[in-house]
């Protein structure tokens, strides 16, 4: 039975590769935590938080500015993309099973694979051109572009793990589609849903490549919607392309905050639609 | 059986579809108007050069000469490079989470493995600079003397690079390939491996029965971690070196359209560049949405099949289909 050992053996190699593969793809992971962690942590200070950058050359300083930034960038796009995704979310559950709801829901897929610079583009041909100057909203708005698919899917997701009975209950006590949508199933999906839109903001919050045209980054602490703003990632990009050793240790640290906000919204999405499968299944 | 709803009730219905709908149909216009919009501004450039414009090599703006092919070629390469690298191992994970892992482990393993998708392109091209690059640069410094000869590994030891981009690229796209051809290989019903196993089949040729099966969706899955690669931007042009010349070296600087397009935009102080470094986003938007669509397409031919299974019987909790492992 020569046969039947060469093909057991070449099985147990497989397996074997095969648990190899995901150990060749934790590597990394380990490694980048490891690294943002030791360097973000021993250059992160309370100044990181709290100054502004100082003049080229000088030592010191923080990213309050980019802080700041980040935080009015992504509230833009939220102004945005929340109640549009949301309300296409809901409608993709309540009559998707059309035609038109394949085709959105086939667009919004095939929109969250455009590349990040092509939709900064777009925001720059929309926003930045007509005025002639960059500018914080033309940033929020190719944000908000990137953020609208990612929360019409996972809305309408989680609007599906609501189980249609409810729905039936209140129909059938005479209340409207649109009562029934948003007085019971979209409060009863709300916290997957709120979620959803955590995980669309932190991808968003690590975006760079839209804002380098758009809101371009600004050195200086600004909370004007129609000026050129600073952001944390645009930021530790021009920092860890610098020649300077100080700005190399703030990329880290504005690095580590990043890892922290994606890594803690990533858990809490995990944590939150587990229990909802859960609670729904029975 | 038309029941009598007051006809305010209906309108109130009709009013909410409407309402609804629109916001769906603005997800279909965006797309839309992002390709329209890139075309008006990318007209300029079109209407001079036409095709020249992806035939020659010369990218001088100074002289405004536009020739994108070094772009198209660092794009293609750095993407097929990466997807050398990580296909086998995207497949090897997605089968061990889904055939062979125990169940415990299951789980956290999928999760850490997605939390590659997580980790912002900024967060790579950092620890590219820092510590890809410095190792990559000594594996380089270390090649032996007959392997230089090769085209595939000539010239200096630079460390930023077409290896560094296509070792990055890899990384970044490996949860992208695993977690959908996961989905695809659950989609594949255990008959088809129970059957395998009937016949006396070992593990690996049960597996070789189900990916088969699954294949059109494998190959779906790998293409959209195509896609991902052609468009990602930040990570890249911080270790590819930014270099405008065709080479086959993956120690070679070279460039790719979305770096060129993160590099230069900004500067581009005439239309006319402005409007070629636009050209090169229509494309990068034209050739995503074609490897999205496709992918897209093929991933929901496999996986239809079972949606449309959880939907008909409450299946009883002992009958879970779980492949026999």
């Amino acid at each position: 039975m020569n046969g039947t050992t060469r093909r057991k053996l070449l099985s147990g190699f497989v397996v074997f590769l095969c648990g190899a593969a995901v150990v060749v793809a934790l590597v990394p992971l380990f490694l980048i935590f490891a690294y943002v962690l030791q360097k973000g942590f021993s250059s992160l200070s309370w100044d990181f938080f709290t100054r502004n950058p100082r003049p080229v050359g000088e030592t010191g300083g923080g990213m309050a500015n980019a802080i700041v930034g980040t935080l009015i960038l992504i509230g833009i796009a939220s102004g945005i993309a929340v109640p549009v995704g949301m309300v296409a979310g809901v409608y993709l559950s309540e009559y998707g099973k059309k035609p038109f709801g394949s085709l959105v829901r086939f667009t919004a897929d095939v929109l969250n694979g455009v590349p990040s610079i092509v939709i900064g583009i777009f925001a720059y041909g929309l926003a930045v051109l007509p005025v002639k100057h960059f500018s914080a909203l033309a940033g929020g708005l190719a944000l908000g572009f990137m953020m609208i698919p990612i929360i019409t899917r996972t809305t309408e997701e989680l609007l599906n793990l609501v189980p249609g009975t409810l729905r039936e209950g209140a129909l059938a006590l005479g209340a409207t589609r649109a009562r029934a949508a948003f007085s019971v199933m979209v409060p009863a999906a709300l916290p997957g849903i709120m979620t959803g839109i955590l995980v669309a903001l932190a991808r968003i919050a690590g975006e760079t490549a839209p804002l380098l045209f758009t809101a371009f980054g600004n050195r200086f602490f600004s909370t004007r919607l129609d000026q050129p703003i600073a952001s944390l990632t645009v930021q530790v990009f021009t920092y860890a392309i610098s020649p300077y050793d100080d700005w190399h240790r703030q990329a880290w640290a504005g690095a580590l905050v990043l890892v922290a906000v994606v890594f803690l919204f990533s858990v809490l999405a995990r944590v939150v639609t587990r229990r909802l499968e859960r609670m729904h299944r029975t | 059986m038309k029941n009598p709803p007051s006809s305010r009730r209906s309108a109130d219905d009709r009013g909410f579809r409407l309402a609804t709908g629109f916001s769906a149909l603005l997800v279909v216009l965006l797309v839309a108007a992002i390709g329209l919009e890139l075309y008006r501004t990318s007209h300029l450039s079109i209407a001079k050069f036409g095709l020249r414009f992806w035939k020659t090599t010369t990218w001088d703006p100074v002289a405004g000469q536009f020739g994108a092919l070094p772009f198209i070629w660092g794009t293609l390469y750095s993407s097929v490079l990466a997807l050398l690298l990580s296909t086998p191992v995207a497949l090897g994970i997605a089968i061990f989470l889904s055939e062979l892992s125990p169940r415990p482990l299951r789980t956290p393993l999928a999760f850490l493995t997605e939390l590659l998708a997580a980790i912002p392109s900024i967060v790579y091209g950092l620890w590219g600079i820092f510590v890809l690059v410095p190792a990559v640069r000594r594996l380089e410094v270390w090649t032996p003397d007959w392997m230089k000869k090769i085209p595939l590994f000539s010239g200096p030891p630079l460390g930023v690079g077409m290896l560094s981009a296509g070792l990055v690229l890899a990384v970044m796209v490996i949860p992208f390939t695993s977690s959908v051809a996961r989905e695809v290989l659950k989609a594949v019903p255990s008959t088809q491996r129970e059957a395998a196993y009937a016949l006396g089949a070992t593990r690996w040729e049960a597996i070789q029965a189900a990916l088969r099966y699954g294949r059109t969706g494998i190959i779906g899955a790998v293409m959209l971690g195509f896609g991902r690669a052609i468009g990602e931007t930040m990570a890249v042009t911080m270790v590819i070196g930014n270099n405008p010349r065709i080479s086959w070296s993956v120690y070679a600087a070279q460039h790719t359209m979305a770096a060129v397009i993160a590099n230069e935009f900004t500067e581009a102080d005439t239309d006319l560049y402005l409007s070629a470094l636009v050209e090169i986003g229509l494309v990068l938007f034209v050739i995503t949405l074609v490897i999205n669509a496709l992918s897209r397409f093929l991933i929901w031919s496999v996986t239809r099949e079972v949606k449309v299974k959880t939907v008909a019987p409450v299946a009883p909790p002992a009958a879970a289909p779980e492949a026999a492992a």
